[in-house]
């Protein structure tokens, strides 16, 4: 603490008014504008969110698959996503604390416990961007933009259930308006259900279908997606991808830092400042999953 | 703070386990989603997801001040990370949805 001021005197540098080095300052700014960078993709997500509130499909229709895991497991395996991530933070802090401490084999150790948490939680994405892009209702795109589902009576079903075929047999559908009119004229148990979630009947979906129906969407790609409105799956692949190339740049760097540890750079420097400047990003890149987290699958 | 660095790990796994309580006490409401906390509406939304982003907020405190250390930065340093984000953000988010409402009401 040296803060003894001379008055009448330049400040001639040399003081560190902040008590923290130049890179670790320079983090700090740098996350402070990505902090800002995510708060605008969220904030604009948020924005879609208040213009459709009626239309905005449910989170936990969207997402509730678990691998190996057959039914509804709705918010679990994103569950698992947050737990990973909270943990490699756990591994991180522990490697700069051993780094503050000098001990080079318990960082070496925390520092690829911490590679492997974000290897695991990137390979988590990947199936959840898969299961979303895949799909398993299918829908129906319409002139007013809006997607209707099909229901068997009141009960969310599926294009693939009204068309009888397996929608997971790895084979590529594709289906016109006209089969799913078709179809709904020889199966009276099935119709529609709107994207305000009213059930229509039997006839009443047939007829909208004839002057509403433009296409039958199955999955979800940048143009639409079988969930509901189009703005949630563009919203979806652009801030949870921009998240998990956050989370992918983290891994690369944090390997770079664990060579530099394992051959005694960091030792040969007298401390291991790098490793708490990398700390710092990947306890960001935990900080933005759990907004993330909040308001894609809970809110 | 030297203690929190030198010492033991102890309160590296306090904080963990305050991250996973708080997590799991979400995805429990998530899933069983109360009818009382649903049905009721306070400042335009469900009272369900003000409790959500309060308990988001408890764990990004604890991200930012304990994990990254800012809590044990100088007093100086804290509050110039702190204060631009704390101000910007808010007014941003504020701007954002009020205009999300109003283009809601142009559609009808």
């Amino acid at each position: 603490m040296s803060e003894k001021v001379t008055y009448g005197q330049a400040w001639k540098g040399g003081d560190k008014p902040f008590a923290a080095s130049y890179g670790k300052l320079m983090m700090w700014f740098f996350l402070i504008t990505d902090a800002l960078t995510f708060s605008a993709f969220l904030g604009s997500y948020g924005f879609y969110r208040f213009k459709y509130p009626d239309i905005w499909p449910v989170p936990e229709e969207v997402f509730t698959h678990f691998p190996f895991l057959h039914g509804d497991h709705p918010l679990l395996f994103v569950a698992l996503m947050t737990f990973i991530l909270i943990m490699s933070s756990v591994t991180m802090v522990l490697a700069v604390n051993y780094g503050h401490k000098m001990q080079k084999k318990k960082v070496i150790l925390w520092l690829s416990l911490t590679i492997v948490g974000g290897f695991m939680f990137l390979g988590s994405q990947a199936w959840e961007w898969g299961h979303f892009i895949h799909g398993d209702k299918g829908a129906i795109d319409t002139k007013t933009e809006s997607i209707v589902h099909i229901a068997e009576r009141d009960k969310m079903s599926s294009v693939y259930n009204l068309m009888e075929v397996d929608g997971h047999d790895g084979s590529h559908h594709h289906f016109t308006i006209n089969n799913v009119i078709n179809k709904l004229e020889t199966k009276p148990n099935f119709n529609i259900r709107t994207a305000n979630k009213s059930y229509l009947s039997n006839s009443e979906s047939i007829k909208f279908l004839q002057e509403e129906g433009t296409e039958v969407v199955l999955g979800a790609n940048l143009k639409h997606n079988e969930y509901g409105v189009q703005n949630f799956g563009q919203c979806f692949f652009f801030i949870t991808g921009f998240h998990g190339f956050h989370v992918f740049s983290g891994v690369i760097i944090l390997i770079v830092i664990l060579i530099n540890v394992i051959k005694g750079t960091y030792e040969r420097r007298g401390h291991y400042e790098m490793v708490e400047k990398v700390g710092l990003y990947w306890h960001f890149v935990d900080l933005v999953w759990v907004f993330v987290f909040t308001f894609f699958y809970l809110v | 703070m030297a203690d929190t660095t030198t010492n033991s790990n102890w309160w590296i796994w306090k904080v963990f386990w305050i991250l996973l309580i708080v997590t799991t006490v979400e995805v429990v409401l998530g899933i069983i989603k109360p009818g009382f906390l649903i049905n009721t509406q306070f400042l335009g939304t469900k009272l369900l997801n003000h409790i959500f982003i309060v308990l988001t907020i408890v764990k990004a405190a604890y991200i930012v001040l304990s994990f990254m250390h800012l809590g044990h930065e100088r007093k100086s340093l804290k509050w110039t990370i702190l204060i631009p984000p704390l101000i910007l953000i808010p007014y941003l988010l504020f701007i954002l949805l009020t205009e999300g409402g109003y283009a809601l009401s142009l559609m009808h």
